[in-house]
């Protein structure tokens, strides 16, 4: 439009550029360099790979690893098998004059936050909990069964704090999706089962996606269910990276975890974006 | 199957179990801390032993209430502060990151936006060690070439409110965004038209037409910082903050005043929630 640009212009641009360069750019590029720096035995700091060595070296370092990625997955999957039936009921089935406060429900918890929901659930869970109380009193146990601490009780707080996040892009999808589709392929004899995966997955990948992406990226990054509902053969990778930050003080490692947990989700969204065909700024809105 | 079909019985009676089964699964964890915050108890979890209000002004020597206990209500008001302050610099900034990416031209835009967008898929832990890190060294720098030393620049008060601002402009610029793209440019060109000046038109008319979001903006960021633990956690100085405070309880002195401090969380937010409710639905 114009070609000098206005004074207006460099008012918008430079906090902006001062949030993006100092606070986003700056801390990444210097925990990428600062994984490379490591103390060697003259007490100097020097280049070296040594961060990511210990990583490969020591078993259960790459082990929590991997679980925490497949983990991270699993409880993505989950989370859209539980929640899609919800997300079309709230759009699809359900009268409209109920739908906007049950869609209230489900952001509650959202708001509270992760750390006493998941509290909640350390109460439900553990051996005198509620779950394992109301067992024993209709009489199906005799004594507690172990919920708590266990690689189960991880996965349901996991997947409680990230699913409702996957909720409300599905929406989104599905309230676009005309609904003379679903009645013409009805009328064409369509089973259920054919409408919903020739019509209604298709349709609403774009919502299930960026659903998916936001619920993976908060699973994976995740240090409280973990610590908290998770056992001692739980680990997470969030974990490892707290205790160089927090207990052993080994920053230059704990940088170096940080940046392969920075690959490993970012490696895994991109792929998930190019196997859906997504883009980026579109998960945003 | 959809609200114009027809559906057999088995079908709609066994969706509406569902979604019964997957209410009581998403209130449950709340209902049960509200019901224990009340037990006359000095553990947790149950047995339940009589209604009690001591874990909220009890002040004995075995129960300390929520409203007696100084260290909770302090760490209470630091997260009410930081809530305030990365609400107002999030807000601010991510208005103008959204004025900025929906209505200027700019080379690398793209990449901009790509970066602002960034820490919706950079992990909290991962955001708050590189911000830790990075302000560690900054400080240490300053210090020992030019002998200045920032408090700020160490775990403190103010680098919790700059990690998560850094995030919290992020959802200010999509939020508000959202509400911009809905803007009539021709408000925009009519004035400039009338010879307002640039910054004129943003201030009298594109920002008294975000009001609502940019309200909506700072509600939300306001919850976002107040319920963060992750990035939080490796920021926080000497002043823990709610989330924080709750989570070194939890591990190592869990009292049921845990119950009574969840328990005033799940009632604010639910009333705040019903209080939105009425209100956008007066307007529709």
């Amino acid at each position: 439009m114009k070609k000098n640009k206005s004074s207006t212009f460099f008012l918008l641009m430079v906090p902006v550029l001062l949030w993006l360069v100092l606070l986003i750019v700056i801390p990444h590029l210097d925990m990428f360099f600062r994984s490379f720096r490591f103390e060697n035995d003259e007490g100097l700091m020097v280049f070296s790979l040594n961060n990511y060595l210990s990583f490969f070296e020591d078993k259960i370092y790459w082990l929590t690893f991997v679980k925490t990625a497949l983990y991270s997955i699993g409880v993505t999957i989950l989370a859209f098998i539980v929640t899609f039936p919800v997300a079309f009921f709230l759009t699809k089935v359900v009268a409209k004059k109920y739908s906007s406060f049950m869609v209230l429900l489900l952001l509650i918890p959202i708001w509270i936050g992760e750390l006493v929901t998941i509290y909640g659930w350390m109460i439900l869970l553990s051996d005198n909990g509620v779950i394992n109380n109301f067992l024993m009193q209709i009489g199906l146990i005799d004594s507690p069964i172990v919920m708590l601490y266990t690689n189960f009780s991880m996965t349901i707080g996991l997947l409680y704090m990230s699913m409702l996040f996957m909720i409300i892009p599905m929406m989104s999808a599905l309230e676009s999706l005309d609904d003379s589709l679903i009645e013409a392929a009805s009328d064409l004899g369509a089973s259920k089962w054919t409408i919903f995966r020739q019509i209604i997955i298709p349709y609403t990948t774009p919502g299930i996606a960026s659903g998916g992406i936001i619920v993976f990226m908060l699973v994976i990054g995740d240090y409280v269910a973990p610590n908290i509902l998770g056992g001692k053969s739980s680990l997470w990778f969030t974990e490892q990276i707290y205790n160089k930050f927090l207990a052993t003080f080994n920053w230059n490692e704990g940088a170096a975890f940080g940046f392969l947990l920075l690959l490993l989700s970012s490696g895994i969204i991109w792929l998930a974006l190019k196997l859906t065909g997504q883009k980026l700024e579109k998960v945003g809105s | 199957m959809i609200r114009t079909l027809p559906c057999s019985a088995a079908y709609t009676n066994g969706f509406r179990l569902y979604m019964v089964l997957f209410y009581i699964f998403l209130i449950m964890p709340l209902v049960t801390i509200c019901i224990l915050a009340f037990n006359d108890s000095n553990y947790i979890a149950l047995p339940w032993n009589g209604f009690s209000l001591d874990w909220f002004f009890a002040n004995t020597n075995e129960r300390l209430g929520l409203f007696k206990d100084e260290g909770l209500m302090l760490s209470v008001w630091t997260s009410l502060e930081t809530g305030f302050f990365v609400a107002l610099f999030s807000t601010i900034i991510g208005t103008i990151a959204a004025l900025l990416f929906e209505e200027e031209q700019f080379r690398m835009k793209g990449f901009l936006y790509f970066l602002a967008l960034a820490p919706l898929v950079i992990p909290g832990v991962v955001l708050g060690i590189s911000i830790l890190l990075s302000s560690t060294y900054a400080g240490t720098y300053l210090e020992e070439n030019l002998g200045m030393s920032f408090e700020f620049l160490g775990p403190s008060f103010w680098l919790v409110v700059i990690g998560q601002f850094s995030f919290g402009a992020t959802y200010v610029m999509l939020l508000v965004g959202a509400r911009l793209k809905k803007f009539d440019r021709v408000l925009e060109e009519a004035a400039l038209s009338l010879r307002a000046t640039r910054l004129e038109v943003i201030w009298l008319i594109t920002i008294p037409f975000l009001r609502p979001a940019i309200i909506g903006a700072f509600i939300v960021a306001f919850l976002i910082s107040f319920s963060n633990f992750n990035t939080t956690i490796f920021l926080v100085g000497s002043d823990p903050t709610l989330p924080v405070d709750l989570y070194s309880r939890i591990k190592f002195s869990s009292t049921p005043v845990l119950n009574a401090v969840s328990f005033m969380i799940v009632v604010f937010i639910s009333f705040a929630a019903m209080i939105s409710y009425v209100i956008n639905r007066k307007k529709t």
